[in-house]
C-alpha cells in the first residue's frame, strides 16, 4: 500500500470505566452543579477555567493548553439513545456501532478494510493494550496488538539471545507455511505469518527512535510513547488504538479521577511534543471517549454509571471549540438521574471518517449522522 | 506400541472431558482402564470437590465478587484449575456455553457464578430438569427480560432463546409458537431487585406471580390447553429436534468442530451418523446427559477425532496451568491469570451474547493466536515449574538423547501430540543445530534444560497444537 507519512493518522485513547463528565468539564455557573455534587464537587478556585461558563477538572493543565492554542474540539452530550449503563455493552456500542443488536465489527476493522483490502501491510492497525479491542476486530482483517513493551512485541518474547531468536522465529515462520489440505491449517498459517510480519516490522521502530521527550512513567505513557514510536518510524499505520482506566469512579472519585486524568494529559503533552520534535504531528488526529458518563448527583464518596459524556477530538487541523450542547441538568430533563445524550456518538464518528480519513462514512457507521464540523 | 496408543487415547480423553493431564496422571489413569475412567469422570461425587476455603484465604473478594472483574473470574480460574472433577466443570463450560448469559448486562457475578454452580449440580443429570431449573434461574430471567413478560403485556425474548438457541433451532416452529411459549412463561420472574445502594447487591430469587400469569388457552407445536410454562418445556423435550440439537451440540463442544450453530439450519452435521446415536441415547434415557457422553466417549466415532477440535482459550489456558503445575494457590497476581481466557477472546462469565462465542477457527485473529502462544510458551519455557520438571525427568532418565529423541520425547510428554511431517522436519532441524542432549554433568544438564524449554516452547507455537 501506498503509504505516505502524510496519510491521515487516527489515534484512538479510549478512557475505559465511564468518565465522569460534570467534573471534567464543569459547569460552574449552573448551581445545579454544586447541589448534585456535594461530596465530590471540584472547589471553586480548584476548576481551570477555559471560558466564562466552562471549566477543566485541575488535573487536566496541559489539555487545556491545547484548548487555548485552538486544537481542542469538546464533543457535547454525546452517547444514544437508551443507554444501557452496563460497561460491556456501553462499549460494544460505541466499538460496533450497532446499539439495537449485538455487532461482531468493529468500526476501525471496517476502516482497516477499506484502507488495505488486499492486506498489504499487516501494521495498517496498531493496538496497545493487553486484548484486541472490539473497535478493531474484522474477521480477517489484520492487527498487530502489542500487549507489553514494544521491543519485546512478537512471538516467543521469552527467547531473547539474538541469534537463537532469529533461527527460533525462522522455525517459526517455516512451521506456518501455506499447505494443501485443511483450510483451517491454512488460515491458522495465514494468521501467524501475519503477525511474524508485522512484528518483524514494527521492531524497527523502537531501534529508529530517539527523541529528547521524556514521557512519565505511567502505563498509558509509556502506550502512547509506542505509538510515537511507530508513527515516527513511516510504517504507514494509519490506525492505532490505546485505552486507560478504571475511570469507574464510584468510590473514592475525588483522588482517583484527578489522578486519571493527569496520567492521560501529561502522556498526551508528552507524545505531542515528541511529534512536533520530530515534525510528524500535523497528519495525526487524537480522538478520546468513554463508554458513558457518569449519575449526576454523586453517592457520597463517587458516582454510578450515567449516560451522556464528553469526547474530545484534538490535532493541529482541529477546529477548537464546543460543539453541541451540554444536556441539561434540570430534574426534569434528566434520564434516570442521567445526563441525556444530545449528539449521536456516530457522528462524531463520521465527522473524522469523511473530513479526515476520507471514507464515506454511512457504510462504516450504519447510517448518515449530524456531523459536527470540528475539523477543517 | 500398544501402551503408545493406549496412552495416546486417554489423553485424548483427558483433553476432552477435562483440561489435559499430565504423563504420572494419565498412566494411574491408563492402569483403571478407559472405561473405569470414563465412569468415574461421569461421576464427579466420587471426588473431592476444590477447597474453597483456600481461595477465600487468598482471595476473599471472589466469594461474592458484585459486578467487577476480576473477581468473579478469579472463582471460576480457581475451580478450573485445582477441580478433581474434570468433568463436571467442562460440562458447566459446556452449559455455560449453551445458556449463555453474561456480566455486560446482569451486572452480577454473584448471581453468575450462582448459576455456573447450577450447571456443575446438574450439568450431567436429566436435561428437562436442567432447562427447567434455567428457566427458573433468575440470571437467565433478567438476562433475557421475563421478568419484563407480563400477562398483559407479552415479552418474547426469553420465549424465543428458548426455542431457538436452548432446544431445537430455527426452523423447527412457527412464530406463533414463540407467542405462545412466551405467554406460558408470563408471570416467571425473581423477587423485585432491592437497589444496590447502601448496602450491596441482594441475592436474587425466582418468583412466580399467578397474579402476572396469562392462563389463557394457549396452542404450542399441536398441544393445546393452559399451557404453563413447565408444559412448554414438556413438549420441547418431547421433539425430535431437540434431541438432535443438544446432541449437535455436544459433538461440537466435545468431539469435532461443526459449523457455527446459526448455520445448523442449513448445513448438515459433519458426521450425521454420530449426531443420530446420540440422540437416540437422549430419548430412550429421558434426557439423560450422563447416558449420553458415556456413549460418547465411548464410541469410536470420539476416539477418532483426535486434535479435530480447536482449543477454546479457556482451554488452552486452564490446560496449560494444570501441566505446569504451580498455579494451584490463588496468590496476588491471579487476576491477571484469570483474565487470560479474556485477552484470548473468551471472557468467562461474559459471553458477546445470548449466541456465546463462536468457536473453532473464529477463535483464532492475529492478536489472540500470539497470545495464546506467548501465554503457553512462556509457561513451558519455565523449567522451574513441576510440571515442566516432571517431563525433563522422564527426558533425563533415558541418558543421552539424538535430536529425534528430543523431538520424540518433547511431543510425547506434552501430549502426545501429532503434528505433520513438515513440522516434525522443522522440529528435527532445530534438534539437530543443538546436537545431542545429556544431563552428564552440571554445565551439560543446565544446557538441557534450556533446550527442552525450547523445544517445548517451539512446539506449543505450531499450528498442530492450537487442537485438542
Amino acid at each position: 500500500m501506498a503509504a505516505t507519512q502524510k496519510d491521515p493518522v487516527l489515534v484512538t485513547l479510549q478512557l475505559s470505566g465511564g468518565n465522569d463528565y460534570l467534573n471534567t468539564v464543569i459547569p460552574f455557573n449552573e448551581p445545579l452543579y454544586r447541589d448534585n455534587r456535594p461530596a465530590v464537587g471540584i472547589a471553586d478556585d480548584q476548576i481551570l477555567h477555559i471560558d466564562k461558563d466552562y471549566g477543566f477538572h485541575p488535573a487536566m493543565a496541559p489539555l487545556k493548553k491545547v484548548w487555548d492554542q485552538g486544537k481542542l474540539a469538546i464533543l457535547h452530550g454525546t452517547g444514544y439513545a437508551n443507554s444501557p449503563r452496563s460497561h460491556f455493552r456501553s462499549m460494544d456500542i460505541w466499538h460496533t456501532c450497532e446499539p439495537d443488536k449485538v455487532g461482531t465489527e468493529g468500526w476501525l476493522g471496517r476502516v482497516a478494510r477499506e484502507f488495505d483490502p488486499k492486506k498489504e501491510n499487516v501494521v495498517t492497525t496498531v493496538s496497545f493494550g493487553p486484548c484486541l479491542f472490539r473497535a478493531l476486530a474484522v474477521p480477517g482483517v489484520p492487527v498487530a496488538c502489542v500487549a507489553g513493551p514494544l521491543d519485546k512485541y512478537g512471538f516467543l518474547p521469552a527467547i531473547q539471545e539474538k541469534q537463537e531468536r532469529m533461527n527460533v522465529l525462522s522455525r517459526f515462520a517455516r512451521m506456518y507455511s501455506p499447505v494443501a489440505g485443511s483450510s483451517v491449517m491454512e488460515y491458522l498459517g495465514t494468521t501467524g505469518l501475519d503477525g511474524l510480519k508485522g512484528a518483524d516490522i514494527l521492531k524497527v521502530a523502537p531501534q529508529r527512535y530517539a527523541s529528547t521527550v521524556k514521557y512519565p512513567n505511567t502505563p498509558i505513557a509509556r502506550k502512547l510513547q509506542g505509538i510515537a514510536q511507530v508513527h515516527l518510524a513511516d510504517l504507514g499505520t494509519r490506525i492505532f488504538y490505546c485505552d486507560h482506566g478504571p475511570f469507574d469512579t464510584h468510590a473514592g472519585q475525588n483522588p482517583a479521577h484527578g489522578a486519571l486524568w493527569s496520567a492521560v494529559c501529561e502522556g498526551l503533552e508528552a507524545f505531542m511534543a515528541d511529534l512536533r520534535e520530530h515534525d510528524h504531528a500535523d497528519n495525526v488526529t487524537i480522538l478520546l471517549f468513554s463508554e458513558f458518563g457518569r449519575r449526576v448527583h454523586d453517592n457520597g464518596s463517587g458516582t454510578d454509571h450515567g449516560a451522556a459524556g464528553p469526547a474530545f477530538v484534538l490535532g493541529d487541523h482541529v477546529k477548537g471549540g464546543h460543539y453541541g450542547e451540554y444536556p441539561s441538568l434540570k430534574a426534569e430533563k434528566l434520564v434516570q438521574g442521567d445526563l441525556n445524550p444530545s449528539m449521536d456518538f456516530r457522528g462524531i464518528y463520521s465527522t473524522i471518517l469523511e473530513r479526515w480519513l476520507r471514507l464515506d462514512p454511512k457504510p462504516i457507521v450504519g447510517g448518515r449522522f449530524d456531523q459536527p464540523a470540528f475539523l477543517n | 506400541m500398544a501402551y503408545q496408543e493406549d496412552i495416546a487415547l486417554m489423553a485424548h480423553l483427558m483433553r476432552r472431558a477435562g483440561f489435559g493431564a499430565g504423563r504420572d496422571e494419565l498412566e494411574a489413569r491408563l492402569a483403571k482402564g478407559y472405561e473405569a475412567t470414563v465412569e468415574e469422570l461421569l461421576h464427579p461425587e466420587t471426588q473431592p470437590p476444590v477447597d474453597v476455603y483456600t481461595l477465600l484465604r487468598y482471595q476473599p473478594a471472589a466469594l461474592l465478587p458484585g459486578g467487577q472483574p476480576p473477581m468473579g473470574n478469579v472463582n471460576v480460574m480457581f475451580s478450573l484449575v485445582n477441580t478433581k472433577r474434570p468433568l463436571e466443570e467442562k460440562v458447566a463450560l459446556f452449559w455455560h456455553h449453551l445458556f449463555a448469559t453474561g456480566n455486560s448486562k446482569v451486572d452480577n457475578y454473584d448471581q453468575l457464578l450462582e448459576q455456573i454452580n447450577l450447571f456443575r449440580q446438574r450439568g450431567l443429570g436429566n436435561y428437562r430438569d436442567l432447562l427447567l431449573e434455567v428457566a427458573r434461574n433468575p440470571t437467565m430471567l433478567f438476562w433475557l427480560d421475563n421478568n419484563q413478560n407480563h400477562g398483559t403485556a407479552v415479552n418474547e425474548n426469553w420465549g424465543r432463546e428458548l426455542l431457538e438457541l436452548f432446544s431445537m433451532g430455527v426452523g423447527n416452529y412457527t412464530e406463533k409458537d414463540v407467542r405462545e411459549a412466551s405467554r406460558a412463561f408470563t408471570g416467571w420472574t425473581f423477587e423485585t431487585k432491592i437497589p444496590r445502594l447502601p448496602y450491596g447487591r441482594f441475592p436474587w430469587k425466582f418468583e412466580y406471580r399467578p397474579e402476572d400469569h396469562d392462563d389463557g388457552e394457549k396452542e404450542f407445536l399441536g398441544h393445546r390447553g393452559r399451557l404453563n410454562g413447565e408444559d412448554i418445556i414438556n413438549i420441547v423435550v418431547e421433539q425430535p429436534a431437540c434431541a438432535r440439537f443438544v446432541c449437535r451440540h455436544l459433538y461440537n463442544f466435545f468431539v469435532a468442530d461443526e459449523p457455527q450453530v446459526p448455520a445448523w439450519s442449513i448445513e448438515q452435521p459433519r458426521d450425521p451418523k454420530a449426531v443420530d446415536a446420540l440422540a437416540k441415547v437422549f430419548k430412550e434415557s429421558q434426557y439423560d446427559v450422563r447416558s449420553v457422553l458415556r456413549v460418547l466417549f465411548n464410541s469410536d466415532f470420539f476416539k477418532n477425532a483426535r486434535f479435530q477440535h480447536m482449543k477454546s482459550p479457556a482451554e488452552v489456558v486452564v490446560g496449560s496451568l494444570r501441566l505446569v503445575g504451580g498455579y494451584e494457590i490463588p496468590r496476588p497476581g491471579y487476576g491477571d491469570l484469570s483474565m487470560q481466557p479474556a485477552y484470548m477472546g473468551q471472557d468467562l462469565l461474559n459471553p458477546p451474547s445470548v449466541e456465546g462465542w463462536h468457536t473453532g477457527p473464529e477463535w483464532i485473529n492475529s492478536g489472540s493466536l500470539m497470545a495464546r502462544i506467548n501465554f503457553v510458551a512462556d509457561l513451558v519455557g519455565n523449567t522451574s515449574l513441576p510440571g515442566i520438571r516432571a517431563i525433563i525427568n522422564r527426558l533425563r532418565a533415558k541418558g543421552t538423547l539424538s535430536p529425534e529423541q528430543l523431538v520424540d520425547g518433547c511431543l510425547d510428554l506434552l501430549g502426545p501430540v501429532e503434528v505433520g511431517s513438515d513440522t516434525r522436519k522443522e522440529l528435527l532441524e532445530q534438534a539437530k543445530e543443538w546436537g545431542a542432549t545429556n544431563w552428564a554433568n552440571e554445565t551439560s544438564a543446565k544446557t538441557a534444560d534450556l533446550r527442552v524449554g525450547q523445544m517445548l516452547q517451539l512446539i506449543v507455537a505450531t499450528r498442530e497444537y492450537q487442537f485438542a
